[in-house]
């Protein structure tokens, strides 16, 4: 109740008009694609660096059969990598962040 | 033109969440560095339909030493300094 009643003082229904409130709305999910469709476009485009490296080692006339094998399962690996990766990272984070008073 | 803008209490909203989606977005852009980089490392043979138990363990164990690299330079760099103050 007393969490409505800080959220109302700020924005009680006359203060602020609907149409902020949706050009707000509209502003952050604007922000949350971009990075998102930077972050899948990053990440793709370090997986094809690495996995055309790792598969395709003498490029022929078209990409062999176990090749695109190679590919499909590298890619995998690779998005596996990163959430692994990003796990461990984050793990660590908030260890650091949980021993940082103490010291 | 004035109901374009927003009020300062939007404003004050918007820049909080600016801050955090920029701090996610740098976190983001470390995993990428820290993937491009540990994956060379730790995936030496052709990619599977799984990882190895040692290639999973690899991949953890070069974040967390990657960091304690820095952090080890860091302490380095800071005594030689107060070495030379002193």
């Amino acid at each position: 109740m007393s969490d409505f009643l800080k959220l109302s003082g700020a924005s009680s229904s006359g203060n602020v008009p609907a149409d902020m409130t949706m050009r707000k709305e509209a502003v952050m999910n604007s922000v949350r694609n971009e990075l998102a469709l930077a972050n899948v476009q990053e990440l793709m485009n370090k997986a094809s660096d690495k996995c055309f490296v790792k598969c395709v080692t003498k490029p022929g006339t078209s990409l062999s059969s176990s090749e695109e094998t190679c590919l499909s399962r590298c890619i995998d690996r690779y998005f596996e990598a990163f959430t692994l990766i990003s796990r461990t990272y984050k793990t660590r984070l908030s260890k650091e962040r949980d021993e940082q008073p103490s010291q | 033109m004035d109901n374009l803008k927003f009020d300062e209490a939007t404003q004050k909203e918007l820049a909080t969440f600016l801050e955090k989606e920029q701090a996610q977005a740098r976190l983001n852009s470390a995993v990428h560095n820290f993937t491009a980089m540990c994956w060379d490392k730790c995936i030496t043979g052709t990619p599977s339909t799984r990882f190895s138990r040692g290639e999973e363990s690899c991949l953890a164990n070069c974040v967390e030493r990657f960091l304690d690299t820095s952090l080890f330079m860091v302490k380095k760099i800071e005594e030689q300094r107060a070495q030379q103050l002193s």
